[in-house]
């Protein structure tokens, strides 16, 4: 990574988000590497850019759709790449030509001579990467926009060689781990098929029960059908949706309506308060086990010290299945990990004594197979390897301000704490640093309105409101504001919007319309 | 960069590629040489002197740390004049030192103290001037003993070239230079973000972690290596455990991902375990309120109402949500038990939220 010519940092805040990615991406830097940034909000990394591309929350499509009718335009495109490695860009050609300066400089709000400069950036170095965050991901065209920055790289070539690609950074420590292992309605572990007949009859083998050929519901879709009263027991493990999920008001009622809820935490949670039946669990220095981090890597977590509660969660799933009628008799999580490399083949070659000393990187099919630690060198997962471009269209926020709702709150994290806060709030000196949420404010924004510094604000959207303090700051821009998710006394995604990507399910929480007053 | 070139060192043929330094050529080939300014992380810096070695047709030794390796070297780390010359360093180091190990949170973690020791330095060779400033504890995280500074310049230097936070710089000159913050301001979020790399690189009791002091020194505690829970980058630490109470997070300078770099989550992250908020049993529902209960009961009846739940209105009613923030074993198990034991593919993560 050091070795880059030119990061385009894209809807990521990593000095913030990812503290230890940044230091490979400040190395980069220090070594010579250009730097774009895309992000609406003036980020430690907006600040050291070369070109900040400071486009209005929603508008990545149009942004990157610009970047590439100039690349195109001025023939800086990877001609041999694309005609060996890529399909069907006359019809991305037909697609961005609709997509002038002007329009999208009108769209963006991003000056034209920023885009030429950012294309011309990315487009000429010889090692381009490009580094995305969920700044791409949590809009309701956030598979659009990971589409479009596929793109970007395709027409460049920048991908498959060391140094440059695509890197998403992932938000929590084991979300790649909690993909790859199956708790997923469409798919068994290792993303294989429900409905995939040979998938089910192989799990069948293995687990002695037959597998529904039907996907099952996923978490949102649970969700709803509890408000309508069609949904009766729901085991929640170690997660908080009555705090991080977005549009609070209706998780609620969900789990308020749902017969028979069981949660799993180590802390009482703002979703524990709806539970029948609060289990205690073990913190990761309770317990063995294994997290996949954002680069596929399989790394142990040891016990260091005996559960608190008494039990560590595999134990407790464990004992509940074989109550219920399924016996689970495991005496360690490693004959886990060895159960699922039998039947998870990127997890194949996975086990406790291989990575005792050093993690392994997916997919590492067998015993003897070292891992693999670039993907898609010669070919690209689709039949016949061939990447194909994708003809996208800037579609904007589902939620655009208005007159009563004027401004965008972006939602994200800030590098103090952690998601709903219940751990980094209960560390000494954490909670002293930075105790309570505040909106970060424009000046512009703060003056019009009348805020000062710290001042006290109500933050309300059409789903309910907030009162915290107000930072004014030129990390945000005029026209948005920023909170954060961390603290229990200000419920930030009591704001946040219904609207979600109709793929992935992702919310969309980095836009939604507010009003920001003062409060007397 | 990849070519090999051979070098003697103390008699012995050794390869390497081209482009290391002599110091990392040798520790590579497993050959000690003391260092009191060295961090991998940090780029060559010279100043310590320890390092020095004697290169064959160069009249003065040479700081192995900041010197490339050539083909043909002949290289001698240790040799009567170099003890004398590391020893002498040392020495004067310890003129101005507290000297006091036995009360210092460092002790036995302190590269001071083991080079003291093994070239048996004595501490009254040197008579001259001493610090005496004052402890700073002005912060939560960061603890800074000036008196214990060997102004090596490694907390300076990874605040600058690897955190670039820009929070200390040496300030003054010869006896009086010393790592210090803009305008000597105490650290806040403004000027710090206490990720504490400054604290890992400190080869001395200078910079210590705030939070563990008193708790444990090296030779009392047990590390244990694991990967942090917060964020997916998934950098490996040392938990250090006494009385099996988590007292301390210490950098593996080996890992694979962040090479010993930590973030303030990573480093100080760590209290919640032990936090009396824990959930300690089993609660279960009663009334408005919750009665604690023990594991027995509380897993009977969540394994009977669920059973009750699927037989009155079939499995599709029900279902698991998993976490990013449990194990990989974890989340498997949770899948296989609601695909066995329930009998639906209703589990999904929190991956998508």
């Amino acid at each position: 990574m050091p070795d880059m010519d030119t990061l385009f940092l894209f809807g990521s805040n990593p000095t913030e988000g990812h503290p230890i990615v940044s230091l490979h991406l400040k190395k980069a830097l220090a070594n010579g590497a250009k730097l774009v940034v895309a992000d609406p909000r003036k980020t430690w990394m907006a600040r050291r850019a070369d070109v900040w591309l400071n486009l209005k929350p929603g508008s990545n499509i149009a942004l990157l759709n610009g970047i590439i009718r100039v690349i195109l335009d001025n023939g800086w495109e990877n001609a041999e790449f694309i005609s060996k490695r890529t399909e069907g860009l006359e019809k991305l050609r037909a697609k961005v030509q609709e997509y002038d300066l002007e329009r999208v400089e009108a769209l963006t709000g991003v000056d034209r001579d920023k885009i030429i400069e950012a294309a011309r950036l990315y487009a000429q170095a010889e090692k381009s990467m490009i580094v995305y965050g969920l700044g791409v991901t949590e809009h309701q065209t956030g598979t659009e926009n990971a589409m479009a920055i596929a793109n970007l790289a395709l027409v460049c070539g920048h991908i498959g060689r060391p140094a440059t690609g695509i890197m998403a950074l992932r938000g929590q420590n084991n979300v790649q781990g909690a993909s790859d292992l199956g708790p997923l309605p469409a798919t068994l572990p290792g993303y294989q098929s429900v409905t995939d007949p040979q998938c089910r009859e192989k799990f069948k083998k293995a687990w002695g029960v037959a597998i529904k050929d039907k996907p099952g519901l996923k978490s949102v879709e649970m969700l709803d059908e509890c408000t309508k009263g069609n949904f009766k027991g729901i085991f929640i493990l170690g997660e908080d949706p009555a705090q991080t999920d977005p549009d609070l008001v209706h998780v609620r009622k969900a789990l308020e309506s749902v017969d028979f809820l069981v949660v799993l935490d180590i802390f009482p949670t703002e979703t524990t308060k709806y539970a029948d039946v609060i289990l205690p669990g073990a913190s990761f220095a309770e317990k063995d086990g294994t997290f996949t981090n954002g680069e596929r890597r399989v790394q142990r977590i040891r016990k260091a010290i005996e559960p608190v509660a008494g039990m560590a969660e595999w134990e407790v799933i464990s004992r509940i299945s074989t109550l219920m009628g399924y016996p689970m008799t495991y005496s360690h999580p490693s004959e886990i990990m060895d159960e699922i490399a039998s039947l998870v083949p990127i997890y194949g070659g996975i086990s406790y004594d291989r990575i005792e000393q050093k993690g392994i990187q997916w997919p590492c099919p067998t015993k003897d197979h070292p891992g693999t630690t670039t993907l898609y060198t010669d070919l690209f997962s689709r039949p016949g390897g061939l990447a194909q471009f994708m003809a996208l269209d800037h579609q904007g926020s589902a939620e655009v301000p208005d007159e009563t709702y004027p401004l965008v709150l972006i939602t994200g994290r800030i590098r103090e704490h952690y998601n709903n806060g219940s751990m980094t709030r209960r560390c000494a000196g954490i909670a002293e640093v930075v105790p309570e949420e505040l909106v970060e404010i424009s000046s512009e924004d703060a003056g019009s309105l009348g805020i000062a510094h710290m001042d006290w604000v109500k933050v309300s959207s059409r789903r309910g409101e907030v009162q915290v303090r107000a930072k004014v700051t030129d990390r945000s821009q005029a026209g948005s504001v920023f909170m954060t998710f961390h603290h229990q006394n200000a419920l930030t995604n009591v704001l946040t919007s219904e609207h979600r990507d109709p793929i992935t399910g992702t919310p969309e929480y980095k836009a939604c319309a507010v009003r920001v007053e003062k409060v007397s | 960069m990849n070519e090999l070139i051979k070098m003697k060192i103390n008699g012995m043929d050794v390869h390497f590629p081209k482009g290391k330094t002599i110091l990392e050529v040798c520790r590579d080939a497993g050959i000690y040489i003391p260092t009191l300014c060295h961090d991998e992380r940090l780029k060559p810096y010279g100043g310590c002197r320890l390092c020095l070695v004697e290169i064959k047709g160069r009249p003065v030794p040479l700081a192995s740390c900041t010197t490339p390796g050539e083909a043909g070297m002949e290289i001698a780390t240790e040799s009567p004049k170099l003890t004398r010359l590391r020893k002498t360093v040392l020495e004067l180091l310890l003129s101005n030192h507290p000297n006091d190990c036995m009360c210092c949170e460092a002790s036995g973690d302190c590269s001071l103290q083991e080079m003291a020791y093994l070239y048996g330095a004595s501490l009254d060779r040197f008579q001259g001037e001493q610090w005496t400033l004052p402890i700073r504890e002005d912060n939560p995280f960061i603890t800074f003993e000036p008196n214990k500074c060997i102004v090596c310049g490694r907390c300076t230097r990874i605040c600058n070239e690897v955190v670039m936070a820009g929070t200390i710089d040496l300030v003054n000159r010869g006896f009086n230079a010393i790592p210090e913050t803009a305008f000597s301001k105490p650290r806040s979020l403004e000027n710090c973000e206490f990720c504490g790399q400054c604290v890992s690189t400190c080869p001395t009791g200078a910079l210590t972690d705030k939070k563990g002091r008193g708790k444990g020194r090296i030779g009392d505690v047990r590390k244990v290596k694991t990967t942090c829970s917060y964020c997916g980058t998934g950098c490996n630490f040392y938990l250090n455990v006494k009385n099996g109470k988590v007292v301390r997070v210490t950098s593996d300078l080996t890992a694979p991902v962040n090479k010993g770099n930590l973030c303030i989550k990573g480093r100080y992250g760590y209290d919640f375990i032990h936090s009396p908020e824990r959930l300690k049993t089993p609660l279960i529902r009663e009334g408005e309120g919750y009665r604690e209960a023990s594991w027995d009961e509380a897993l009977t009846l969540v394994a009977s109402k669920f059973n009750a739940l699927i037989k009155e209105h079939g499995a599709d009613k029900v279902g698991g949500f998993s976490s990013s923030r449990c194990s990989n074993e974890e989340n498997y198990l949770l899948s296989k038990w609601v695909r066995c034991a329930v009998g639906s593919n209703n589990v999904d993560n929190c991956a998508r939220v």
